[in-house]
């Protein structure tokens, strides 16, 4: 059981460090990451776009109700402040993280694993083609480069979603909500938050790629290693963030 | 050409290739045929250094590839052209855009030059209109015919084909095995083809290894194989009743060849 995770520790490491070297072909390499900026982040617009204004909602209501039922009065503005942080510091990189896992992770385990069960990653091999560098590195820059603006774009939705809920319940007025979105907040919690994303990229595109890259046998097979890989890289976000809290807030 | 020394691939302590040692020829058409499990594709796949060999050389022009560096490997791969059992080809790329990768990969030719090599390429193997479908638009002839383009648009020097007839009909599988004579003459390029396709053997091998259980159990060409005396060969050769009936006939009228037997397409039918 040890000797296979460490293993398992050791290819990634042999395949990520195939995989950071320069570009065989620069010209190669720019089109394919323009491709794979399209495919793994801006297909992911929508997602992030709907999922972050229902959570912001979601989360300024619940906040407004735990106000409400403290001992001592909290003014409404902190119900504003209150959604901004928790949207900065835990839902955004993380929680929008763990579903691009889930969407951006299964995709590239599959469409890798598929390549390599039809022999088409042999071919590469074969033809010269440094397959790791010309196939993962194109995903995970098109990655570390998409998803901080995915995730700044999640925050800023969240927000909006949260001070529409404020419109609509009619819990607490526009101005209440605005003033406490611009209530102080230390900028480490930015930094925080974006170092965070970038981690969690890297994780998203290399523990699905490495899954994909080492499938073996067929279909049944490229399936297994998909939904493997999601699992693993959910794990890892959530122990990498473990560590990024300890090393950053604390 | 390229020489193999004493070949030897073990998996997990089992022996699969037992010491095989043979030449293969520039300009001729190489086959290595044997029963399934008889260690072909290990060969194939040994030979390209897929597979690292557990001893033995491979000399390509005197170049031992198992003595390599990464770097010196991927150099002389650019000269390797191959035909994957299963095509191989890219299906997020067009007929076009798999047939110039190697291109894009490997040289500095201007857009113009290498759509001029390209079109040059697909007319050869009759492709010309399938340019801009996709390899799950186009038949399996025609994925055989984009990945010997492929192969072949960087003129190398090596020409590597994994059962290029699996899951072919006759007709189609002969047009195959015309087109790979023809370019191996045209290129002069060293073409080592792995193959259970009686038809192929008996009309291309210029060069025929037999394998049957990891060990060289035979070499020739298509001509002795009529009156080879191996019984494991002769067994394999001729286990269809077709093939039996065809020796029997060729040994009766004192024939070595049956080139002039097998009906070939005409000109005007290749472009199917």
């Amino acid at each position: 059981m040890l000797k296979r995770l460490f293993e398992h520790i050791g290819t990634y490491i042999i395949l990520v460090g195939n995989t950071l070297r320069a570009p065989q072909k620069m010209k190669v390499f720019m089109k394919d990451l323009m491709r794979e900026i399209y495919d793994l982040g801006v297909n992911s617009f929508g997602l992030v776009v709907f999922t972050s204004m229902f959570v912001g909602a979601v989360v300024a209501i619940q906040m407004y109700n735990n106000f409400n039922a403290s001992s001592f009065p909290i003014p409404n503005a902190f119900v504003g402040y209150a959604t901004k942080v928790v949207l900065i510091l835990e839902f955004s990189p993380t929680i929008i993280s763990l579903i691009l896992a889930g969407k951006v992770g299964s995709y590239i385990a599959s469409s890798i694993g598929t390549m390599r069960v039809t022999e088409q990653i042999d071919a590469l091999d074969i033809m010269g083609v440094n397959s790791a560098n010309y196939l993962i590195l194109p995903k995970i820059l098109a990655c570390v480069i998409f998803n901080p603006l995915l995730i700044a774009l999640s925050i800023c939705v969240g927000i909006i979603g949260a001070y529409f809920a404020g419109e609509f319940t009619g819990n607490w007025t526009s101005a209440e909500f605005i003033s406490g979105v611009q209530m102080y907040m230390p900028t480490l919690f930015i930094s925080y938050a974006f170092i965070k994303t970038l981690v969690f990229a890297f994780i998203i595109a290399t523990i699905p790629a490495y899954f994909g890259y080492n499938v073996k046998g067929g279909s049944l097979e490229v399936g297994r290693a998909s939904t493997q890989a999601v699992v693993w890289t959910m794990v890892f976000i959530i122990i990498s963030e473990l560590i990024l809290t300890q090393m950053l807030l604390s | 050409m390229i020489e193999v020394k004493d070949l030897k691939k073990n998996f997990d302590g089992t022996e699969i290739l037992k010491g095989i040692t043979t030449t293969f020829e520039t300009g001729k058409v190489n086959l290595i045929i044997g029963q399934s499990g008889s260690g072909k594709t290990v060969f194939l796949k040994s030979l390209l250094n897929v597979y690292e060999p557990t001893s033995g050389t491979i000399l390509f022009d005197g170049r031992d590839i198992t003595k390599m560096t990464p770097l010196e490997k991927q150099e002389l791969r650019a000269e390797i052209g191959t035909v994957f059992q299963g095509s191989a080809l890219f299906d997020s790329m067009t007929v076009l855009d798999n047939i110039s990768f190697p291109l894009d990969m490997f040289t500095n030719l201007t857009y113009r030059e290498k759509k001029k090599r390209v079109i040059e390429v697909m007319g050869r193997v009759h492709l010309e209109n399938a340019s801009k479908k996709y390899p799950s638009e186009i038949s399996g002839g025609m994925q055989k015919r984009v990945a010997i383009a492929r192969a072949i648009v960087n003129n190398p020097k090596y020409l590597f084909c994994d059962e290029p007839n699996s899951g072919l009909d006759p007709y189609t599988s002969n047009i195959i095995d015309d087109l790979l004579l023809e370019i191996t003459k045209e290129y002069n390029t060293t073409t080592i083809i792995n193959s259970h396709d009686m038809n192929s053997v008996m009309t291309i091998g210029e060069k025929i290894v037999y394998l049957r259980l990891g060990v060289k159990e035979w070499e020739g060409n298509k001509d002795i194989l009529i009156t080879a005396g191996n019984k494991n060969l002769i067994d394999f050769v001729y286990s269809s009743e077709l093939f039996k009936e065809l020796r029997e006939y060729l040994l009766d009228h004192n024939k070595t060849s049956i080139e002039n037997i097998i009906t070939k397409p005409k000109e005007n039918e290749k472009d199917f």
